[in-house]
């Protein structure tokens, strides 16, 4: 289990280090919120309906950005065989890169949503909703995300390829999410959203670490 | 300890590269590595650290008690160090090695003497980034010393050593096969007095 918690750490410390990293997740999720009410025009009714769904879709592609940093380098510089070689499952090992990946991009967009949640016109009762969807959401985003760079860990500068991968499977979330956000909105209940976007947020995680740690098997055969 | 491999062959892409070959070895005793470029010297490394399952033939890690190890506990008796280096720039390289502590199961205040062992002591607070070629190779091989371990598989190990640190290393390697390890190096150069070879590739 101290590897587990080793992992996590390495891989935070990378991942505030790095350029590409947390900080890079952050400002775009911030810079595509901002942009919005530019693109939309200051029409408050369109905005307030836009923006659920918007505030997904950032969060979505803010996701996407960090997935080359993953595994990839792992792969490229050896440490994936040294990995390889210490005492923890393969599945572990894909759940710590979860994990990781999640502290430096997921959770920081869960807190940086609610600030930004005025610009988009966001009525006050659907914030809280909003920043529970994506904390409940996220983490189902660095899982696939986390697959999808198992996958690729193989493919030079393959980031592109990665976030292919990824967005098709991650569209359930951003309709749960979005929906439960829009919900709160309208004033109605949005627990039902909430509660399958939590559900099917542990499958990805689950799922997610099995193939992930499938992939890293295969990585050298 | 022993080490048996029996009629190895394996495969990179469609290529075999090699097959049919054999060796042992035990406790006490190294064995070299040789051939021409692509003639699998690396390949047989990873395939005896697991990292790779052989083609054909049979690779055995027998215990002191006449017992086969298990693959766990084969991962658990063996340093690999390849030619990659697994050095991140973003850590430090006190950092680095920490890391590579806790993969191993080493505890965290072996970390420094590691540093000491290979004379990086006064580099531990600088980026990995910033690391020379051979500094890079020294801070890969402080891993032997984190942690005893019986077999140590080493990829070229004296590339971009200086003299000094090539006489660290073969004195280490000395120690290490006098405390009953086994050593199994790839190298282009003489090492170890070259005491068991295997040769890989083509015959002339």
């Amino acid at each position: 289990m101290k590897i587990f918690w080793a992992l996590i750490h390495r891989d935070v410390i990378l991942g505030i280090r790095a350029s590409g990293g947390a900080a890079l997740s952050a400002a775009f999720f911030a810079l595509i919120v901002v942009l919005v009410p530019f693109g939309l025009g200051p029409d408050m009714s369109t905005l307030k309906s836009a923006g659920p769904g918007m505030f997904w879709i950032a969060a979505l592609l803010a996701t996407l950005l960090g997935l080359e940093r993953i595994i990839q380098p792992d792969t490229e510089d050896g440490t994936l065989d040294l990995i390889r070689l210490s005492s923890l499952p393969l599945e572990l090992v894909a759940l710590a890169k979860i994990i990781a990946h999640w502290l430096t991009s997921g959770l920081i967009i869960t807190v940086l949503a609610p600030l930004l949640a005025p610009l988009l016109n966001l009525s006050f009762s659907a914030i809280p909703v909003l920043a529970l969807s994506l904390l409940l959401g996220t983490p189902a985003l660095s899982a696939i995300g986390t697959a999808a760079a198992a996958l690729g860990a193989s493919v030079q500068r393959g980031g592109m390829v990665l976030a292919l991968l990824a967005l098709p499977l991650n569209i359930p979330f951003l309709i749960f999410g979005a929906t439960a956000v829009a919900k709160a909105q309208n004033n109605a209940d949005p627990t039902q959203a909430l509660l399958l976007l939590g559900s099917f947020s542990l499958i990805a995680i689950v799922v997610g670490s099995i193939a992930a740690a499938a992939s890293l098997r295969l990585n050298d055969e | 300890m022993k080490l048996i491999g029996e009629t190895l062959a394996a495969l990179r892409g469609e290529r075999i590269v090699f097959r049919n070959v054999n060796f042992d070895v035990q406790s006490g005793e190294a064995l070299i590595l040789h051939g021409p470029n692509g003639s699998g010297k690396t390949t047989l490394l990873r395939v005896i650290a697991g990292l790779l399952t052989a083609m054909a033939g049979r690779l055995r890690f027998i215990d002191d008690q006449e017992k086969q190890l298990s693959d766990e506990l084969r991962d658990q008796s063996v340093h690999f160090i390849s030619h990659q280096d697994a050095i991140r720039s973003q850590l430090r390289v006190q950092e680095n090695l920490a890391f590579h502590a806790s993969l191993l199961g080493a505890p965290a205040k072996n970390v420094f003497p590691a540093l000491e062992a290979w004379g990086l002591e006064k580099l531990a607070g600088h980026s990995g980034g910033l690391l020379s070629a051979g500094q890079r190779r020294r801070l890969s091989l402080a891993r032997l010393s984190l942690q005893p371990r019986k077999v140590w598989l080493l990829d070229e190990p004296t590339i971009a050593l200086d003299e000094a640190t090539r006489k660290h290393l073969t004195s280490s390697c000395g120690q290490h096969l006098a405390s009953g390890g086994i050593v199994v190096a790839a190298t282009h150069e003489s090492f170890l007095g070259d005491p068991k070879s295997l040769y890989l590739g083509p015959r002339a």
